[in-house]
Parts: C-alpha cells; sequence; structure tokens
C-alpha cells in the first residue's frame, strides 16, 4: 500500500507571547513545529504500516519555504520512509484553493497512492479546508474529521467525530481522510529514526517539476486575497477582587451571571 | 461586474437538515444573506437537502428568503460529502450566484470546500463578519486566525461565488417578516445521488467532552485545581449554570480530564456566553480559544496571572475558598422562586 500523508510546518504556539503593550502576539522568530493533527495522521500512516509491512510505503509531503524541511526531517525521524519538499517562490501567497492544486499535482506525479491522510485542520490558518480540495481536485472520494480508521477490504472503514455522534462510513482506495486527535497518540522519534532522518535526502519540488503554469499557484493561482489585516487587543478592564473584597466579588458575579441569563 | 447586473444577484445559503428538522442556522444565514442582498439590490435562496423534510420549507421566507430549493433524496439520509457536493455543484453552476454562504458545521466544513474546489473559487472558513463592499459590491469576509489574535478581512475580486461558511450562533437570528416566496423542487440528475462514500450508521452521543463548543457556559479549570478531583467542584458548577466543563492544555497532558475538554488552540475554540476560568494562568495557547467570549471570569491567587488581563471580573484568591462559596450561593440563587 502506497500511503502520501501532507503536513504543514505551523509556528509553536507553546512559544509565542503576547505584546504586553498592544495586547498582540508576537511570532516573529519564533520556533516551528509540525502542525499537530498532521502528527496523528502520520501516526495513523505508520500504523498501517505496522500492519502490513510488506510492500507499504509511507510519503510525506508539505508545501512551504525552504525551511520546511525540518519538519519533513522530524516525520522521517518518526519512520516516514520519505520526504518530498514543495517548495516555489512563486508559491507564496497561495490561499487554500492554490495550495490544493500543488499537493494535488505533487500526489498525482509521485503516487499513485491507495490512502491520503492529512490533520483536520492546521495551528495557524485553522480553515480545514485543504485537505477536501485536494480530493476534489483528484476527483477521489474523502472523509473528514476521522477519528478511527480499520482496513476494510480494498478501502478503508472510518468513524467521523461530529455533531451529536459518531458516523461511520466506507470509502474504496484511493481516497483521502483528514484526522482528529482522538484517532491516536503520535510516538516520539527514535535514536535510530533521527540518524536516518539527518543522512535522508529530502528532494524539492517547484511548480516547473510539477507541471504547473506560475498562474496556477501562489498569489496569482488564488482566488482569495488578504485585504486587511487586524490586531484586536485582547486586554478587557477587568474589575478585581482581591483578599478582604472576595464576596463582594462573588456577589458581583452572581448577579452577572443573572442579568446574562445563565442563572 | 457592472454589465452583470442587469438581472438580480444571486445569495444562497446551504441550509443544514438534521432529522427532517431544519438547523437553526438556516434562519440566521438567510436572515445575513437577505441582508447582504437588500445592500446589493440582490435575491435570497436557501437549499436544503435532506431526506424528508420535517418542517416546512416557508417558513425561511420570514427570515429573509426569496426562494427556498428543496432536495429531497433516501441518500440523503445521513450526511454523505459526495453527494451533498455533486448537487450543490449542479445546481450552483446552473443558477451562477454571487454569494454563497453555510454553516461552519463539521458537513459545512466539508462539503464547501470540496464545492469550491470544484466551482473554481475561493473559500473563507469561520467567518464572523460579512458585508458588501460598496464600492466595488464585493463581499468582506472577515475571519479570526490564530485563535482571535489576528483578524483577517478577505475578498474574492475576480472568482464566482464568493464563498464563505459561519460559525453558528455568529449573527443575530432575524426579526421575522411578512415576506413570502416560492418553494421550489429542482431536478437533479439520479447519478449524482451515487457516491463511492458508503454510509454505514450513525451512533448518538458525544465524544465525551459534552461538546463545549455548544455551551453558553463553559467552566475551565487548569493547575491550580491541585488535583484531578478537583474537576469535581467544576462539574457541580457547571451543572448549576447548565454549562460544559473545560481544561487547559497542561491538566490534559497530565491525564487529569481527557482531550475533548481542552480549550486553546491546540484544542477546541470557545465562544460562550460566559466562561469562568480557575486555576489557569493564562497561556497565549488557551487565551486564544476562549478570548472571544462573552464574559470571562477568572479566579486566581497570582494577581498577576495573564488570564486576569483577557478576564471582565477578577476573583484573586484561593478558589478552594471562593468556588465552594460560589457553589453555595448559586445554589441559594436558584431556590429563590
Amino acid at each position: 500500500m502506497k500511503i502520501a500523508v501532507l503536513i504543514k510546518q505551523v509556528p509553536d504556539t507553546d512559544d509565542v507571547r503576547m505584546d504586553a503593550e498592544k495586547g498582540t502576539m508576537v511570532r516573529e522568530g519564533k520556533g516551528a513545529i509540525v502542525n499537530p493533527l498532521d502528527l496523528n495522521a502520520l501516526q495513523a500512516a505508520l500504523d498501517l504500516k505496522e500492519l502490513l509491512p510488506e510492500g507499504t510505503e509511507v510519503a510525506v509531503l508539505s508545501m512551504g519555504p525552504p525551511r520546511a524541511h525540518e519538519a519533513l526531517r522530524e516525520c522521517l525521524s518518526m519512520g516516514a520512509d520519505r520526504g518530498i519538499l514543495l517548495t516555489d517562490r512563486l508559491f507564496a501567497g497561495s490561499d487554500t484553493w492554490a495550495t490544493g492544486k500543488v499537493l494535488a499535482a505533487a500526489i498525482e506525479k509521485e503516487g499513485p497512492f491507495d490512502l491520503i491522510l492529512a490533520g483536520e485542520k492546521a495551528t495557524d490558518g485553522e480553515t480545514g479546508q485543504v485537505g477536501p480540495e485536494v480530493a476534489a481536485l483528484l476527483d477521489i472520494p474523502f472523509s473528514t474529521y476521522v477519528s478511527g480508521l480499520t482496513l476494510a477490504g480494498g478501502g478503508v472503514e472510518v468513524r467521523r467525530t461530529v455533531e451529536g455522534g459518531v458516523q461511520r462510513q466506507r470509502l474504496p482506495f484511493p481516497c483521502l481522510l483528514t484526522v482528529l486527535h482522538a484517532l491516536n497518540d503520535p510516538t516520539m522519534p527514535t535514536l535510530r529514526g533521527k540518524k536516518r532522518a539527518r543522512r535522508a535526502e529530502i528532494p524539492s519540488l517547484g511548480g516547473a517539476d510539477l507541471g504547473l503554469s506560475p498562474h496556477e499557484t501562489g498569489l496569482e493561482g488564488s482566488a482569495t486575497r488578504v485585504v486587511k489585516i487586524g490586531y484586536p487587543t485582547l486586554a478587557r478592564n477587568t474589575e478585581m477582587y482581591g483578599e478582604g473584597r472576595l464576596d463582594e466579588g462573588i456577589e458581583r458575579l452572581v448577579a452577572i451571571l443573572r442579568e446574562r441569563a445563565v442563572l | 461586474m457592472a454589465d452583470k447586473r442587469r438581472s438580480k444577484e444571486k445569495f444562497f445559503v446551504v441550509g443544514e437538515v438534521r432529522r427532517g428538522r431544519l438547523a437553526p442556522l438556516c434562519r440566521e444565514l438567510a436572515g445575513k444573506a437577505r441582508q447582504l442582498a437588500d445592500s446589493a439590490g440582490g435575491e435570497v435562496t436557501v437549499i436544503l437537502l435532506s431526506d424528508r423534510l420535517a418542517e416546512d420549507p416557508e417558513t425561511l421566507f420570514s427570515s429573509g428568503a426569496d426562494r427556498v430549493m428543496v432536495v429531497e433524496h433516501p441518500s440523503l439520509a445521513l450526511y454523505n460529502q459526495e453527494i451533498e457536493t455533486n448537487v450543490l455543484a449542479f445546481l450552483l453552476k446552473k443558477e451562477n450566484p454571487a454569494v454563497v454562504l453555510a454553516g461552519a458545521t463539521t458537513s459545512g466544513r466539508t462539503t464547501l470546500p470540496a464545492l469550491a474546489a470544484r466551482l473554481e473559487t475561493g473559500l473563507t472558513a469561520d467567518c464572523t463578519g460579512l458585508e458588501m463592499e460598496e464600492e466595488t459590491g464585493q463581499l468582506l469576509q472577515t475571519r479570526p486566525a490564530i485563535g482571535g489574535n489576528v483578524m483577517a478581512t478577505i475578498r474574492t475580486p475576480s472568482h464566482r461565488p464568493q464563498m464563505a461558511t459561519v460559525r453558528p450562533r455568529t449573527f443575530p437570528l432575524p426579526p421575522a417578516s411578512e415576506r413570502q416566496g416560492e418553494v421550489l423542487f429542482p431536478w437533479i440528475p439520479p447519478s449524482l445521488f451515487e457516491s463511492r462514500v458508503e454510509n454505514l450508521g450513525f451512533e448518538e452521543g458525544d465524544e465525551g467532552g459534552g461538546n463545549i463548543q455548544d455551551m453558553d457556559v463553559v467552566v475551565s479549570g487548569g493547575k491550580g485545581l491541585k488535583r484531578p478531583d478537583g474537576f469535581g467542584m467544576l462539574r457541580e458548577l457547571a451543572a448549576l449554570l447548565g454549562g460544559g466543563v473545560g481544561a487547559s492544555r497542561p491538566v490534559v497532558d497530565a491525564k487529569w480530564i481527557d482531550y475533548p475538554h481542552q480549550v486553546g488552540l491546540s484544542g477546541k475554540v470557545v465562544a460562550p456566553k460566559v466562561y469562568i476560568a480557575a486555576g489557569i494562568s493564562g497561556s497565549v495557547q488557551h487565551m486564544a480559544g476562549m478570548q472571544t467570549a462573552e464574559f470571562v471570569a477568572a479566579i486566581n491567587r497570582d494577581p498577576e496571572a495573564p488570564i486576569f488581563r483577557v478576564a471582565d471580573l477578577g476573583l484573586c484568591g484561593d478558589l478552594f475558598e471562593i468556588l465552594p462559596r460560589l457553589i453555595e450561593r448559586i445554589r441559594e440563587e436558584k431556590r429563590k422562586p
């Protein structure tokens, strides 16, 4: 079985701090990690490989700047067989659709794959759109919010955690799934994996390698444009009640709960 | 664009039907679409896909719809991403709308991206603000990113339709109007109801976290609770207020409580009417998951705890004294007639 895992390098949100004056997030120069849910996708692929070691290959693909090879290397150290970086200055400014076009082209070039896995969403953009967009561009069946996964005769059976319950679906190969945290517990990289990852070659592919014209990717290939970025101030005017005034504070809170009709 | 405006611009809402009933977001989005359409002289259509509607689709006229398109088919009994995408792509290609809105529910966030790719257009996720720009007649789509630390306003300049998903309960439900409209039953090619995705069933129940994203009140705890059983007090308080229990990441990592309760960037982003944080100092990643709550109360013994900066009311002291007193006072209040 050939499995592709789509990953994204995202800022490490444990590492960000607030600008106390402006009340905004400081992101510059901070660490980068593999998007946490993408690690669940990778773990699912590795679990399938353990189940079917014969002929199973796990390829990890990421679109991003050159430094995103770090994220691919981390996936290799966890046990992925190969990593492919999709990077090109012309990819800059891609919206989810343009990103989907690059990933779909790379999947076609590097495949065929039976199964494509990705995290349900990334912690930075939080759109959750790229997975379904890639599936639509490849015209393959897909499912989302996957919290359970088993192989079932030429395809997969999945559990989707959605509002009000769990839906079970069966999909034939090839198909694409986006996964949730509940699916598994990603393992830590092993020392051996780290060594192997350090030596591994991670090829880079650009738009021309993927047969994409500059009009199809990046800002030009995007349908949406960010026209304004605002940094809302988060600080509120806090009514503080400390020692000696706690009862007063509790009374005030009870009154507010009544006002807001939650009591 | 101006030359294309001879006929009325069309504003579409992809409704959501669960077991025959219209989800409240149908009315919410019909109302929002009405507002947008009025500023552009357009008309509003709501599409409803289900196996069998148990509710009168005409009720949506009073929320702002001019037309309701009803598609009923046995294959739509359970959500099927492929069939929904097929049917919507077929209808929207014919109708060529200016704007398409849908709920940012698990189904909306699944169908709409596939639909947008099929229609070769853009899509903006989880919008909290939508308005028509006067000069251009384009839809301005505002969405939070990084848990609300950044607000991005996005436009779809030259692709149509302009598509957006909206988190349920973002906009107020529209007041009822006297509007009348028409209900349509469009013909759909039967092959579009065939799917490679097979539905095997649906088991009701929550994932264990009590769906805290849908709650009006969320009471969350962190390391300040000192022990896993500290959550007992929070459960009691949450139950009294009809709310759910949340948690910071460190206590989830320490396995004091399950992941579905985790509030923050790597857990759930919640925006309840009231958020109460007890024993949570307030990491950026936690605050990004709750700072858009309407009202925030924080209980912490450290007056310098960052959580107080995003709180409307701060109780600075020992939570093991404060919480029992608060619970007792709420009990008394509830006993009052």
